[in-house]
């Protein structure tokens, strides 16, 4: 009781003290002297840093450009906090005070459609912010798909690609194939059921072929025939169907396990003991996720090689939307352009942070170029396989639940994949879990 | 003369008294009785977010109840929490019994009472949430636990703690029962050495042993402590939640056999389903209410 008291003091003491910050902001000018950022960790505000001419870092979350002052609003992920925090503040957003008012705000794939596809206008179309198409000619068309409302409207941009690539362990494919050529591997990797059939290979030497079923799971759900949801029902689609019966044939043979991304059990394959044959990643998992800075992992000695694998995919990436009632949209579409069209920036973006930037005639000549080549794939340059991987990316069958759904058919699916219920039980909580999400959805 | 000024004097130490109890007051209705009235009211609604907008609210009577109750989970989740609850009370009154009839019994002269006191506390003053991130991390696949067990040769596959029922549902026991038995025992050990010890003492003239000391007059004097004892852990076992949501990441796995009803009321909070939530709180309301009322007339029934 006195500790549930306590708490409500705290967090009703901290509410007030947010929301005083605004209040205590200069007074607006013409176009909106405070530009409001919404975001979920430290990375668009280095890039900013870095890139964008005339920032200037004034603390952790301010800055300045120009007579503007840049004010971020950082709100982690866990828990859904960052989208619970971006509903109840965009749908207001127009009838906000000049100082508060949400100017900018970056959203991921797997929600995206959410704020760019909703009832309610939160996001203003970029076409309307000056932005013309011919700006936008060099972006991947997945990028642009991503953040395109039902009506065709383009309503975000995004300065990454993220395609994937299979990337596997070199030893291990000279251990079972005799040979670490990407040419080879990719032949025993072309289709899933080549895939599969390699998996047993591997395991007569001890390898499994993924780290965990959850590794395949976004190249199987990145190439599904139809979206999760139509007219209010939710449809399980072939591929994902594929997915399960693959995958349950893996965990059963003893070729694959079933634990987490990120957890440390999926993690062990990073070294060479984990005996794990191949990881499936864009660009940034290669350069930052894979223990490449510690000693003895197989990254820190250059012992990945990377091949197109069976199907594309792409993971993460990020898109910066402008949000409706914005007092700054001149300096937002001068952010956007420079982050997202103007080559050189993008380039030394490549340069100074090794991302995948979303630029096509700018990837395409570092694909050329052997000093982008990856010293974790032992000095292979993977671009142009990641350039061709953007290209094929067709993201036409998303829908608005999509995070909601994929999470939930996962970890509804572990329990079929570790016989503890049969496919339909497990069907049957997966439903029962998304209409607890979404009470709109029927099944 | 006098008695007037002492009367008034009463009566401002009145005055005092009850502005003194107007704190009291306004945060208890402020974050106790106003939240309790306006879940009731929200449980009759239908009222939740839908994207960016809202659904509602439209009154639907009891329609949220009818679909809790008609969809049988309710009852599953229910059955988990009890069962989680059990396994966890049962050693934990008894290793707390046993603890506080040692440490009040002078004859036994136990040394560094005060350090074992303090230490069987400790579990207590960690987070539960990073109690159960240390549990899971012990009992991974690739964790400590399972590799001790495989050098030791007893298994030669890793176990899956979380993956079976009857082992996750024992984890979440047995942290339960190493947080809340020094508190348990703390608890007793105050009603047993506010015992007479008189009492004590011509039970032994009498010739009465130990375990005869402990049934026929420790037990039954510490029934009022007893009673108090069961009825918070009883509620506190209700609302278990922070150890298996974060042990089994919000799933309740396997197959939801560790989800407890304040983990499916979680769940209704993601898209704030204002009239389901409301709906099951008020449901868990009445079965807290219930099973007080059981408890303590059960353990009360003989006191006259």
């Amino acid at each position: 009781m006195m500790k549930k008291v306590l708490s409500g003091i705290m967090v009703a003491s901290m509410i007030m003290g947010m929301a005083a910050v605004p209040a205590m902001a200069e007074d607006a000018a013409a176009e909106g002297s405070v530009l409001n950022i919404q975001c979920w960790n430290e990375e668009f505000k280095t890039r900013l840093t870095d890139h964008y001419p005339g920032y200037e870092e004034v603390d952790a979350t301010t800055g300045k450009i120009g007579d503007v002052t840049v004010k971020w609003t950082i709100t982690p992920t866990d828990d859904n906090a960052y989208q619970n925090n971006l509903d109840t503040v965009l749908p207001e957003n127009e009838n906000a005070d000049a100082d508060s008012k949400v100017d900018l705000f970056l959203v991921e794939a797997d929600y995206a459609l959410k704020y760019v596809n909703s009832d309610v206008e939160v996001t203003v179309p970029i076409a309307d912010l000056g932005i013309t198409d011919e700006e936008l000619a060099n972006q991947y068309q997945y990028t642009k798909d991503v953040v395109t409302d039902g009506n065709g409207v383009l309503r975000g941009v995004s300065w990454q690609g993220c395609p994937g690539v299979l990337i596997y362990n070199r030893e291990a494919a000279k251990e079972v194939f005799g040979d670490d050529a990407p040419e080879t591997v990719q032949a025993k990797v072309a289709d899933w059921d080549t895939f599969n059939a390699t998996a047993a290979e591997l395991k007569e030497a001890g390898y499994n072929i993924v780290s965990t079923v959850n590794d395949t799971y976004r190249v199987y759900s990145n190439n599904v025939s139809a979206p999760w949801v139509q007219d209010g029902k939710i449809v399980v689609d072939d591929n994902m169907k594929k997915w399960v019966d693959d995958s349950k044939a893996l965990v059963d043979a003893g070729e694959t396990t079933t634990a987490e991304l990120w957890s440390d059990d999926w993690s062990k394959g990073f070294y060479p003991d984990g005996k794990v044959f191949c990881y499936f990643g864009p660009a940034w998992l290669i350069n930052f996720s894979m223990a490449a800075d510690t000693e003895g992992s197989i990254a820190n000695l250059g012992g990945w090689g990377a091949v197109e694998g069976p199907q594309g995919f792409y993971w993460g990436g990020t898109w910066i939307c402008a949000a409706k009632g914005t007092d700054n949209p001149t300096l937002v579409a001068d952010i956007m352009r420079a982050l997202t069209t103007n080559e050189e920036i993008m380039t030394d973006i490549v340069k100074a942070d090794s991302d995948f930037v979303n630029n096509k005639p700018a990837m395409e000549a570092a694909a050329e170029d052997e000093s982008f080549a990856f010293p974790i794939l032992g000095g292979q340059n993977p671009l142009a396989m990641f350039c061709a991987g953007a290209d094929k990316i067709d993201l036409s069958n998303m829908s608005n639940y999509d995070q909601g759904c994929n999470e939930e058919f996962q970890a509804a699916m572990k329990n079929y994949f570790e016989g503890n219920a049969t496919y339909e039980e497990a069907l049957d909580q997966f439903y029962k879990a998304v209409v607890e999400k979404y009470p709109e959805l029927t099944y | 003369m006098n008695r007037s000024v002492n009367n008034k004097k009463a009566v401002r130490y009145n005055k005092w008294g009850l502005i003194f109890l107007i704190p009291f007051f306004v945060v208890y209705v402020i974050f106790q009785l106003i939240p309790l009235a306006t879940t009731i009211y929200n449980s009759f609604f239908e009222h939740y977010r839908s994207g960016l907008s809202f659904v509602g609210p439209n009154f639907v009577g009891f329609g949220n109840y009818a679909k809790l109750l008609s969809d049988g989970d309710l009852g599953i989740y229910f059955k988990n929490t009890m069962i989680m609850w059990i396994m966890g009370f049962v050693p934990q009154i008894i290793v707390s019994l046993i603890l506080g009839a040692w440490f009040s019994d002078p004859s036994l002269r136990l040394r560094f009472q005060q350090f074992f006191k303090t230490v069987i506390y400790l579990p207590n003053l960690i987070m539960a949430a990073a109690f159960a991130m240390l549990f899971f991390t012990l009992f991974s696949d690739g964790g400590p636990i399972n590799n001790i067990l495989m050098s030791l040769g007893w298994i030669s596959q890793p176990f899956k703690f979380m993956s079976n029922t009857w082992s996750a549902r024992t984890l979440v026991a047995f942290m339960n029962f190493l947080m809340w038995f020094g508190n348990t025992t703390i608890l007793l050990l105050a009603g047993m050495l506010g015992i007479d010890t008189s009492l004590f003492e011509a039970a032994e003239v009498d010739g009465a042993t130990a375990t005869q000391i402990f049934f026929k007059i420790t037990l039954p004097l510490l029934r009022p402590i007893l009673v108090y004892v069961m009825v918070t852990s009883l509620i506190g076992g209700l609302q278990m939640f922070d150890v298996p949501q974060i042990l089994t990441n919000g799933s309740g796995d396997p197959m939801r056999s560790t989800m407890t009803l304040i983990m499916f009321l979680n769940k209704h909070l993601f898209n704030r389903n204002y009239g389901m939530a409301g709906a099951l709180s008020v449901l868990m309301f009445i079965i807290t209410g219930v099973l007080s009322i059981i408890v303590f007339k059960f353990t009360a029934s003989n006191e006259k």
